[in-house]
């Protein structure tokens, strides 16, 4: 049925129709929706029987989802930014229990400074928390990824972030198609797990692992996402036959057919690059063989299909909305992974940070820059070089130049995003 | 279920873990001696008929306690009890009642008839006893259940020997004493009355292999006290036997009894209770040397006895005494000041002792006596091979207890010495003592009362002084005992096992180690309340 | 001539049975039907408190229950001694995850069962004093005041013991540990600092607080019990003496528990609904140097100048428990 909805009321739907049994909730912008939406659905009775949990933090939210889903309950739960790290411990603890755990990461800078506005950074931190990694690009997609991960996980055991772009997605009002019960039902099978708290077949779960067998459980958590290569595509497929759409899978193209560059991001930012690209295809605009490759899933990170979309292409520039300080991008590095010996020219462009606006205009200039091979290996999109030179400056010559973020701020005169 | 490899396990695994070999120590279960019994001159054991006992098994606890006691009616009334005063409970609030128990069960035992256990089968070997006190019946008994047989020779009208000539009936009615001969008798000891045996060897020739000798002291000690003619000097031991022929001594109004043992008092109380309106114990020294118990001085006082504590009588007149005031020396002997002091009397009772008369012994090769007793080795044997002795004859320690403890211990020797062996009796193990035990388990439990008679009537019956216990509180009396040394399953070293390494093996059958997972950390020990449980290195 | 009546069994309830008690009255560790939840082979040390404890815990949640219990686990000795793969003492179905989350582990198991209509099946968080009253204090404190229905086990042997010996926020002053050494012109740890967390639980208002060491374990089962049969959040803070931390022989470990109570150093005592009802009264008021001595955690407290206004401080600590927990010994009845 299509509807007219929030993007944290379409997930929250969307989760509803899953069926979860427990789920706990903490306050953190951008998610908070989600979970607001799930917990008058529990309070009014319509989503039963459900257990909603206003916990004492992030920490707990995650501890609490551990044990309901060690206890065999369909457990879910949303956060972002300083709230998925706050859970970092319980996050890696999940997984390595192999616990089928669904959190809706509404994707939030971390501070300091203390930011509530869109990237990646939050997500991107708990790359290698063994968790499964998905990343919508609409509305739609967070809803169906949704649909789509809860099978996953019980399918594999292992918990998975649906990382949706904190506003951009959680906040927008977009038309969705929201599934019926019946189809859900059809599509998600009850949860069967693979192990459970159960006084009538004890087990100990969760025990000490010395040096005789640690390599081979981590071992064993990477064959799992290796796995989980196989089944994204075909539980996708099998989404089309029940849904009547495409979603998910493990990556999208878009005009690579005879693209020399291709543009490789996640998330909402596909969005504005497509529509780039669609401008810059046209022949009045030069018709630039130009194409985008975005990335769905994460983690596992699927290397074979993002080799096989960029290898007839001369060059790939990665946009994304996170860095790894001190190196450049954290997607970049995974992309040049798994383009190693192929020949082709990659550049990183490290863009919306802190929810910093990316606008056509600027991409239109920046992907003529890469198609010329004229960018640096490392770009950051729209930074303001004058502000911070002038910080550099400050602080060759005072050793006490006091907090960066206020100095910025105060030279910018404004909130930074203002000019953007 | 298919588990996540090494993350989950199956359920109880670690018994593949044993634990056992990090023991440096090891536990061990033991029976330690407990006080009581160690104290105790019968050799009674008396942590084990308790133990049946606190779990209201009386037949059981008698049965127990008649392996080496035949005499618990009147042991629970006579004896000093010796195993009291070793009880470690006075260290948590006051020593079990033991005598109390013993005497209920005793009584239990003659009320509702009980009979010894059928002796062991006839060995065709007889055994001379001479005497029927306590050591003789004592000594019978062992004999007779070990399938000798045993025939007491009496020289007195009645079966009981000092029992029943030196102990008054407000101690020990009769019937008492009667019940539990009569037990004896109908178990197979043969008592022969009033047949004195002048000469044991000619006695052992009528078919004897053995004999034991068991004869009271019967025979009064005498000190010379000038006397006019009307004065009566009595002695105790005549008074006291007096005491069960047809008529009662006469006394007199004032009686005044000379020492300061037991028998002393015996004779105070008799008096008082034959209508004497005073009676007097004059002793030469003070009351914490004086030989006789406590709480006999106690009962006595409390019935209106007078004790002259530092006196001696220096001369009986006609109807009164001369007293001379004694005073004690650096050393605490008594010495004359010189002082001197008359006390109205119609009678003086001489309680100075009493000798065994061993006139039956002349010419028996071998046989050595010494300050009036008969010298025996640790097998209560003379020198006499096949002669041995106990009880007064042979010891100082004049109580029926001790007799009883000679008896038993002489008629194992005899029987062994019958088989041609040497009597060995089995070594002691340590005692239990407090500091081997955690006493904290027990709850506390002051010492029952045993009813008293009320004073009017001590006074001037020979009613029983002491009262029983009734069932209910014997009981209680019963489970006052800490079971020194001797598990009574009480569950802790069970329970207290970090390593579940204690199996319990149910009811009556006690614990064992398992040594796979025994750690060897000994709180099992630490906690054991009775201290049945001690830890050992391990050999390597 | 008035006697007692008879209700006395050689022991009372002091010792762990007794074959005088008709089995109702003996303890569940008296059983030879007892679960054993957790199971031999478990490698803490000799004399372990904690092991102990939690047996006596466990199997009284077990015994009361009939087998119906779920057990969440804190990181510390616990877990560590139980759990090393490929081998489990536990006998019960049991799940560790993290240090600081046991408790809301277990609301989670609470929320699973709930919603899954699995009313007779109850979970049992348990963790160290560290796990406790320091790092899972905020998931302890959220699943108190949410009153989830799930009893927490603190087993309190006053420090991080698994990592070495640390002070955690129930280490009792002048104690030495590894980060509050004897040095120093104060040495050991500092007076005026760390919690008594039954307190703290206490002023949740949940159902059910109580204290309990391993010296009593009577009381301790009957606390359990009584938890068990109570909805909603409970908390249980047992005393466990641990020979390695507190420097005491293997075999003390039960003797210094007791001493603990009896000297007044550890209040035991029982509270429904922020409400004390109930205190066990010493038995023997023993000085707390008794208790102390035997220590070598305060050793520093004795030898040739001991420290005789610490040890009086340490006293006074104790009488202001006496005062106000009432734990004044009383006439034992029977």
């Amino acid at each position: 049925m299509l509807k007219q909805m929030e993007g944290s009321r379409a997930v929250a739907e969307a989760v509803a129709l899953c069926r979860p049994e427990v789920i706990c909730a903490y306050p953190i912008s951008p998610q908070t929706h989600i979970v607001e939406a799930l917990g008058e659905m529990v309070k009014e009775g319509s989503l039963a029987p459900c257990e909603f949990i206003n916990v004492e933090s992030e920490f707990a939210a995650m501890s609490v989802a551990i044990g309901a889903s060690a206890a065999g309950a369909r457990s879910y739960t949303a956060t972002a930014s300083q709230g998925l790290l706050f859970m970092a411990e319980a996050v890696f603890n999940a997984s390595g229990l192999g616990l089928p755990i669904v959190m809706t990461v509404a994707n939030r800078a971390i501070g300091a400074p203390i930011n509530i506005w869109n990237d990646h950074s939050d997500a991107l931190s708990q790359r290698d928390s063994g968790w499964l990694q998905l990343f919508a690009e609409t509305n739609q997609e967070a809803l169906d990824l949704h649909i789509q991960a809860f099978r996953l996980a019980e399918e594999l055991s292992l918990p998975i972030m649906v990382c949706m772009d904190g506003f951009i997605l959680t906040h927008a009002y977009e038309r969705v198609d929201m599934p019926t019960q019946a189809q859900v039902d059809a599509y998600l099978p009850r949860y069967e797990p693979r192990q459970v708290l159960d006084p009538s077949d004890p087990v100990s779960i969760g025990a000490m692992v010395g040096p005789e067998a640690f390599m081979e459980v981590r071992y064993l958590a990477h064959a799992k996402q290796m796995e989980a290569l196989q089944l994204i595509p075909a539980y996708a497929a099998e989404f089309k036959a029940v849904f009547g759409r495409d979603s998910g899978g493990l990556t999208h193209t878009y005009r690579t057919e005879d693209a020399e560059t291709i543009i490789v991001a996640m998330g909402s930012v596909l969005g504005t690059i497509k529509d780039t690209i669609d401008e810059m295809r046209q022949p009045e605009n030069g018709g630039h063989k130009i194409g985008v490759l975005g990335i769905t899933c994460f983690r596992p990170f699927p290397i074979a299909a993002v080799a096989a979309a960029l290898k007839h292409a001369k060059r790939f520039v990665v946009l994304e909305k996170s860095m790894a300080v001190g190196l450049g991008g954290i997607l970049a590095v995974n992309v040049r992974m798994a383009v190693t010996g192929m020949g082709l020219k990659g550049y990183t462009v490290v863009a919306g940070l802190g929810g910093r606006a990316i606008t056509k205009k600027s991409l239109h200039a920046l992907f003529r820059q890469g198609e010329q091979d004229g960018l640096e290996p490392v770009t950051f999109l729209d930074l303001d070089w004058n502000v911070v030179n002038k910080q550099l400056e400050r602080e060759k010559a005072h050793r006490r130049t006091g907090p960066v973020a206020e100095a910025l701020l105060r030279d910018v005169g404004v909130v930074g995003a203002r000019n953007y | 279920m298919d588990k996540p490899f090494a993350i989950t396990l199956d359920p109880g695994s670690s018994l593949a873990n044993r634990t056992g070999s990090w023991r440096t120590f090891r536990p061990e279960y033991v029976d330690r001696l407990p006080p009581c019994n160690a104290a105790c001159p019968a050799g009674e054991n008396i942590q084990g008929w308790l133990f049946r006992a606190e779990s209201g098994d009386y037949e059981k606890a008698w049965r127990a306690l008649v392996e080496n006691n035949p005499l618990p009616a009147i042991m629970g009334r006579v004896c000093y009890h010796p195993c009291e005063g070793g009880c470690n409970r006075q260290q948590v609030d006051s020593a079990v009642g033991i005598n109390s128990v013993e005497r209920f069960l005793g009584d239990e035992a003659n009320k509702r008839g009980w009979k010894f256990d059928t002796p062991a089968a006839a060995t065709g070997r007889r055994v001379l006893v001479v005497g029927s006190g306590p050591a003789g019946l004592s000594a019978a008994y062992q004999l007779t259940r070990m399938g000798h047989k045993a025939v007491i020779h009496e020289a007195g009208p009645l079966a009981g020997g000092m029992m029943r000539f030196g102990i008054p009936k407000y101690r020990l009615p009769r019937e008492v004493l009667d019940a539990e001969i009569k037990r004896l008798l109908d178990f197979g000891v043969e008592i022969h009355l009033q047949t004195k045996v002048s000469n044991v060897l000619d006695a052992m020739m009528d078919g004897f292999d053995a004999v034991f000798l068991g004869v009271g002291a019967h025979i009064a000690k005498r000190a010379y006290i000038p006397a006019g003619d009307a004065n009566k000097i009595l002695d105790a031991v005549a008074v006291l036997r007096g005491m069960e022929g047809e008529s009662a001594p006469m006394l007199g109004r004032k009686v005044v009894v000379y020492g300061g043992g037991n028998t002393a008092i015996d004779v105070a109380r008799t008096a008082k209770r034959l209508g004497a309106e005073e009676a007097i114990i004059v002793y030469r020294r003070t009351r914490d040397k004086m030989p006789a118990h406590d709480f006999e001085v106690e009962e006595a006082l409390q019935e209106g006895i007078s004790i002259k504590w530092l006196s001696t009588i220096k001369e009986a007149g006609e109807s009164d005494i001369m007293v001379e005031k004694m005073a004690l020396d650096d050393k605490g002997f008594p010495q004359p000041t010189g002082e001197f002091e008359r006390i109205e009397a119609d009678s003086v009772v001489l309680a100075l002792g009493q000798d065994a008369d061993l006139s039956l012994l002349e010419n028996v090769p071998g046989l050595v006596v010494d300050k009036g007793l008969i010298q025996v080795d640790a097998a209560m044997m003379t020198g006499h091979p096949g002669v041995f002795a106990g009880g007064d004859m042979a010891g100082n320690d004049r109580t029926v207890t001790v007799a009883v403890g000679h008896g038993k211990k002489a008629a194992r020797a005899i029987d062994a010495w019958l088989r041609g062996e040497k009597y060995a009796p089995p070594p002691k193990p340590e005692i239990a003592t407090v500091e081997r035990m955690n006493p904290w388990y027990y709850s506390d439990a002051p010492k029952t009362v045993r009813p008293v008679l009320d004073i009017i009537r001590r006074q001037s019956t020979f009613e029983e002084v002491l009262g029983g216990l009734d069932e209910t509180n014997a009981l209680f009396e019963a489970r006052r005992c800490m079971s020194c040394g001797n598990c009574f399953e009480c569950d802790n070293c069970y329970g207290v096992c970090p390593d579940n390494a204690v199996i319990k093996r149910g009811p009556g059958k006690r614990f064992q180690f398992n040594f796979d997972y025994c750690k060897g950390c000994g709180i099992c020990a630490a906690e054991c309340p009775c201290g049945a449980i001690r830890m050992v290195p391990e050999e390597n | 001539m008035s006697f007692q009546p008879v209700k006395f069994y050689q022991t009372g309830t002091f010792t762990v049975g007794n074959r005088l008690l008709p089995p109702e009255e003996r303890s569940v560790q008296a059983s030879t039907k007892r679960f054993n939840s957790i199971n031999s082979g478990h490698r803490a040390c000799q004399g372990c408190g904690e092991a102990l404890g939690a047996r006596y815990a466990i199997d009284a949640a077990m015994e009361a229950t009939d087998g119906q219990i779920i057990a969440a686990n804190a990181t510390g000795c616990l877990e560590v001694f139980s759990t090393p793969y490929p081998e489990t003492s536990w006998q019960i179905p049991w799940i560790h995850s993290l240090f600081g989350n046991a408790a809301a582990v277990a609301t989670g198991i609470a929320a699973a069962l709930k919603v899954k209509g699995k009313k007779d099946v109850r979970v049992v968080a348990q963790g160290g004093d560290g796990g406790t009253t320091d790092i899972g204090f905020g998931c302890l404190s959220g699943m108190f005041e949410r009153n989830d229905d799930v009893l927490y086990i603190c087993y309190d042997n006053g420090g991080y013991m698994n990592t070495g010996v640390q002070r955690s926020s129930a280490t009792p002053a002048a104690a030495r540990t590894s980060t509050t050494p004897a040095v120093g012109s104060d040495p050991g740890n500092v007076f005026g600092q760390g919690k008594f967390l039954p307190a703290i639980a206490l002023a949740h208002d949940i159902p059910y607080v109580a204290t309990a060491t391993v010296a009593d374990l009577r009381d301790l089962e009957a606390k359990v019990t009584r938890a068990m049969e109570i909805r909603g959040a409970r908390y249980i803070h047992i005393l466990v003496p641990c020979p390695l931390g507190w420097g005491t022989a293997a075999h003390d470990t039960i003797r210094m528990a007791r001493l603990a109570k009896e000297t007044g150093i550890f209040p035991v005592f029982e509270a429904e609904h922020g409400e004390i009802k109930s205190v066990l009264a010493i038995r023997h008021p023993l000085p707390v140097e008794e208790y102390l001595k035997p220590q070598k955690r305060y050793a520093h407290l004795f030898g040739k100048n001991p420290a005789v206004e610490t040890i009086a401080r340490i006293q006074a600590l104790a009488d202001k428990n006496i005062r106000k927990y009432r734990l004044q010994a009383r006439k034992e009845g029977h």
